[in-house]
């Protein structure tokens, strides 16, 4: 590992915000014109890093070398002077523009804004393989073609070496390997790829090197063709990895939740009415977990706010337990026994300035121990809160800080522990593992699981596609508010769930027997299953909150950063 | 529970910690501080000791006449704060607290001019009048928000300019000014209100003290209770912080907007009573307009809450007060005052926003610090076993 072939060199890069170190003696070397991997757990220290190396921060020890030359950056600015670009998770395109404006916005001076700009995105485009229209409206773009402006984006401003954070989170399986394709073609020109991921399977199948990273610091460099994804796993978390297990079926006779022919159509800017649930109709029974398979944006967010009452009907019924509350007001639904994991905690389950103890009386707020009668109860709720920070295992040094100074997971098990202590008769958990540790991941995913046990019927939205096929009992797959195809998760894998995703396939899909047996094991590598019998599942009495889970403590630590 | 109970008492006194405290503090002094030193220099350069200036302040505010007289004017701009403070807590931004209470006040004068009722009776309807009128007249303003999508910022504008015109229209001989003006008096008010409507006043060394600093102090006391005991209060809090939360959590977002407009509304109402039922006794063409949004400035320098608007009322009305004292006592310009209180909003605002994000961001990093030392000393705790 010459330097003179680095594209990138960080060496005992160590970053201090008051009383948290979000990196300390991080080394890593970044051949140039490879793919080189950053993994690390949500906290581990990653975005610090990549936000030192662009320049958005400043490394308070540490040198950076660029190509071999020692660099010092105070913006991105200068990042981008030396050739490095960041695709951000999320996209910074202006919907209303072309492909050609978004690009040369803010970089007029460097092809003009005109033909020549336009010639040089198609050179660019077609060397690398993106498949670009210069003239498309980004509004009218999918979320992948979406990232190859972005990738472009960065390339026109003369970057040779890109930082992707996440860059698949938002993509379908099939996007994933068009987006590969594109990272071997940029590789193949010479282009170095620093590639920010969680996904142990991606990262094997893509990287040529790989960092891991935890607790702030470089815990090991992998080989990804002599490394398996157990030991990558284990490598980041510390410990042994957790899974969703088999388990024996909870599932019983009674009809919890019945939603029939549900409608909603919405007018949007230039007045077309979009309709957005198209005739849903789906049934959950107690003691199951009803998976939504979908690409983002079809339908899901609305489907989950037409069930708790925040989306007007036009028609259709929502049936819970017998009753028919398609007419009453989402607080009615909620006493009712509709819990609420939202998908964005931030906008819907949170108030992030208010304290724990407030956040927990949040959506509850008529039900005891928050209220008697009209007058709210501060210290049983204040009590309660102690306890759900003490059950469901969330890191805080108090409930009087506010909910913005937990980590993400620390939120989500707030919000869980809360929706489970009024003892719900439906859960809608929408991504509920959404950037959450892997830690944290598990005891999620017991807690839903011992929850059905208990008879709770469960509406799980993810984009986590081994999530769901993990969790499920059964699979509905929504596409353009329809839902189109069925599966059981015994027989599907998440490739062919992944074409019924993109509105290829209908009906009830079925993988075949090979198929199956290969994404087996192939989950099973990932997971760590091979070593635990697949129906032993965990003792039903295993108390909420308990489980045998890894300890991120100094993960969770990083919430400061 | 044994292991709790202590937590929840610590929970106490985490909250009036001393670095809460100071950085509550910091923003409203600094701003203080900041606007008396650029009006220092503005007297500075106008040719004027800016130290004599000050001085003529505080002597005003250390003689009795003077405390009273600020205490007068504190009673009604507290009035006038909590009314904005409460559209301001789920972030309704009531401009029209300025029309809400002159057409209150309106209504309550000609009401007191009507009927004639022991006080007992007398006063707490004229109070009832003017809320309701208060409330009704916000109500316009939160039914547009709901229904059609107005911001309250431009319906209340305009609703202000519009009660400017309603109270042209009813103020007028035969309405709601007695019939037999004849015209000799340029002056259009309503009739005398009846005497029971006189709220009391307390009579002191420096003057007659308004009786009604009482009902200030309960209205003050009330808006505590009513957002931090009450399940309506924590929903009006909620929608404050984020409506799409409180949305999510099964706050009815439309019906809180109106509910606390109105309130807001009715609240309004009271600010022209301290004057009207122990003062004037009339509601005439001289009327104290501009209250509203004196109430604006109040309820942002003092942060919402009640005491901070107590404090903030307090502060405006001396600088109110003492104004007055400028010119007569050393030929200063009053306009000084409105300088130092048009820059002590500006710097204020600018304050507590900046003073927020720090604390904000101080906190996550002491989570942070706390956290990563528990699991520092858990790890160690592994490590021994």
């Amino acid at each position: 590992m010459g330097t003179a072939n680095a594209a990138v060199e960080l060496r005992g890069i160590t970053k201090r915000f008051p009383g948290v170190v979000a990196n300390h003696d991080i080394d890593i070397t970044v051949r140039s014109g490879t793919v080189h991997a950053l993994m690390g757990e949500n906290g581990a220290g990653k975005s610090t890093l990549m936000k030192i190396l662009y320049g958005m921060q400043r490394p308070d020890e540490g040198t950076i070398a660029v190509n071999g030359e020692q660099v010092e950056f105070s913006t991105p600015g200068d990042a981008i002077a030396r050739g490095i670009g960041m695709v951000h998770q999320h996209f910074m395109l202006a919907d209303n523009f072309t492909v050609l404006e978004n690009v040369v916005l803010g970089g007029e001076s460097l092809y003009g804004i005109g033909a020549r700009a336009k010639a040089k995105i198609k050179e660019i485009s077609d060397q690398y393989g993106l498949n670009v229209r210069p003239d498309a409206l980004v509004e009218d773009l999918g979320v992948a073609e979406r990232q190859r402006v972005e990738i472009l984006k960065v390339l026109y401003r003369g970057a040779r070496i890109l930082i992707l954070d996440e860059p698949t989170a938002v993509l379908v399986p099939q996007e994933v390997d068009a987006l590969f394709g594109n990272l071997r073609e940029l590789k193949s020109e010479g282009v170095t790829v620093i590639f920010i991921s969680h996904k142990l399977h991606e990262v094997l199948s893509v990287a040529d090197a790989i960092t891991v990273i935890r607790r702030g610091t470089t815990v090991g460099d992998a080989d990804p063709k002599k490394v398996t994804a157990r030991e990558l796993a284990e490598l980041m978390v510390g410990s042994e990895l957790p899974s969703p297990q088999s388990r024996e079926s909870t599932v019983t006779d009674v009809e919890m939740l019945k939603v029939d022919a549900l409608r909603i159509a919405k007018r949007d800017a230039e007045g077309i009415e979009r309709v957005v649930l198209d005739d849903i109709s789906l049934t959950i029974r107690k003691g199951e977990i009803l998976g939504i398979a979908g690409v983002e944006g079809n339908g899901q967010a609305e489907l989950v706010e037409a069930i708790m009452g925040m989306l007007p009907l036009d028609s259709g019924t929502v049936t819970l337990d017998g009753t028919d509350v398609s007419r009453e007001l989402t607080r009615a639904r909620r006493e009712a026994g509709i819990g609420y994991i939202p998908e964005d905690r931030h906008r819907h389950g949170l108030l992030l300035e208010a304290p724990l103890w407030e956040n927990r009386i949040l959506g509850h707020v008529t039900e005891a121990p928050n209220s008697k009668g009209f007058r709210l109860d501060p210290a049983a709720a204040r009590q309660d809160t102690l306890r759900i920070v003490q059950e469901y295992d969330v890191r805080t040094p108090g409930i009087e800080v506010t909910a913005a100074s937990l980590s993400g997971g620390n939120q989500q098990k707030l919000i869980i522990g809360r929706e489970m202590s009024h003892k719900p008769k439906l859960l809608i958990a929408a991504h509920p593992t959404r950037g959450v540790d892997v830690g944290a991941q598990a005891q999620i995913w017991e807690q839903i699981r011992s929850a059905q046990r208990e008879g709770l019927a469960v509406l799980l939205i993810s984009a986590d596609l081994d999530e769901l096929i993990g969790l499920s009992d059964a699979i509905r797959v929504i596409y353009r508010g329809k839902l189109v195809a069925d599966a059981d998760p015994a027989t599907v894998t998440a490739e062919d769930l992944g074409t019924a995703m993109t509105g290829a396939a209908r009906g009830h899909i079925e993988s075949d027997e090979d198929a199956l047996a290969e994404a087996a094991v192939i989950v099973a590598e990932d997971l760590g299953r091979s070593d635990t019998p697949p129906s032993d599942a965990q003792p039903s009495d295993t108390p909420l909150g308990d489980t045998d889970t890894t300890d991120t403590a100094a993960d969770d630590a990083q919430a400061g950063e | 529970m044994t292991t709790t109970q202590p937590a929840a008492k610590r929970g106490f006194l985490q909250r009036i910690d001393r670095e809460r405290l100071i950085l509550g503090l910091a923003a409203p002094v600094l701003a203080v501080v900041i606007s008396v030193l650029i009006c220092s220099v503005l007297l500075l350069t106008s040719g004027k000791n800016p130290i004599d200036a000050f001085h003529i302040m505080t002597n005003y505010a250390s003689a009795s006449d003077g405390q009273v007289s600020i205490l007068n004017k504190a009673t009604t701009y507290y009035l006038a704060g909590v009314a904005v403070a409460f559209g301001f807590r789920m972030n309704l931004f009531n401009i029209g607290a300025d029309g809400q209470y002159r057409l209150a006040a309106l209504f309550a004068a000609y009401v007191g001019g009507v009927v004639n009722l022991p006080s007992f009776i007398e006063i707490p309807l004229l109070l009832i009048v003017a809320m309701l009128v208060g409330g009704l007249w916000a109500a316009i303003a939160g039914i547009l928000k709901v229904t059609r999508g107005v911001s309250e910022v431009i319906s209340t504008i305009m609703l202000n300019a519009i009660t400017t015109g309603v109270i042209g229209v009813l103020l007028v001989p035969g309405i709601f000014a007695p019939g037999n003006a004849g015209g000799v008096s340029n002056s259009v008010q309503t009739k005398l209100m009846a005497p029971s409507s006189d709220f009391f006043s307390i009579t002191t060394q420096g003057g007659s003290l308004y009786g009604f600093i009482i009902i200030a102090v309960i209205v003050g006391v009330a808006f505590q209770l009513v957002l931090s005991r009450t399940r309506f209060g924590f929903d009006l809090r909620a929608t404050g912080r984020s409506e799409s939360a409180a949305g999510a959590s099964g706050v009815n977002v439309k019906r809180m907007v109106l509910t606390s407009m109105c309130v807001s509304g009715a609240l309004a109402g009271l600010i022209g009573m301290p004057d009207l039922l122990t003062n004037s006794h009339y509601f005439g063409q001289n009327f104290q307009p501009g209250l509203g949004f004196t109430g604006i400035a109040i309820a942002l320098l003092g942060r919402n809450t009640p005491i901070g608007i107590g404090f903030a009322a307090l502060l405006w009305a001396f600088l109110d007060a003492t104004a007055v004292m400028l010119p007569l006592q050393g030929n200063f310009p009053p306009e000084i005052v409105n300088v130092m209180q048009g820059t002590i909003v500006i710097c204020v605002v600018v304050a507590y926003e900046l003073v927020r994000r720090y604390g904000l961001k101080r906190q996550q990093q002491k989570v942070g610090a706390q956290l990563a030392a528990q699991a520092a000393s858990a790890e160690k705790k592994e490590v021994a076993a």
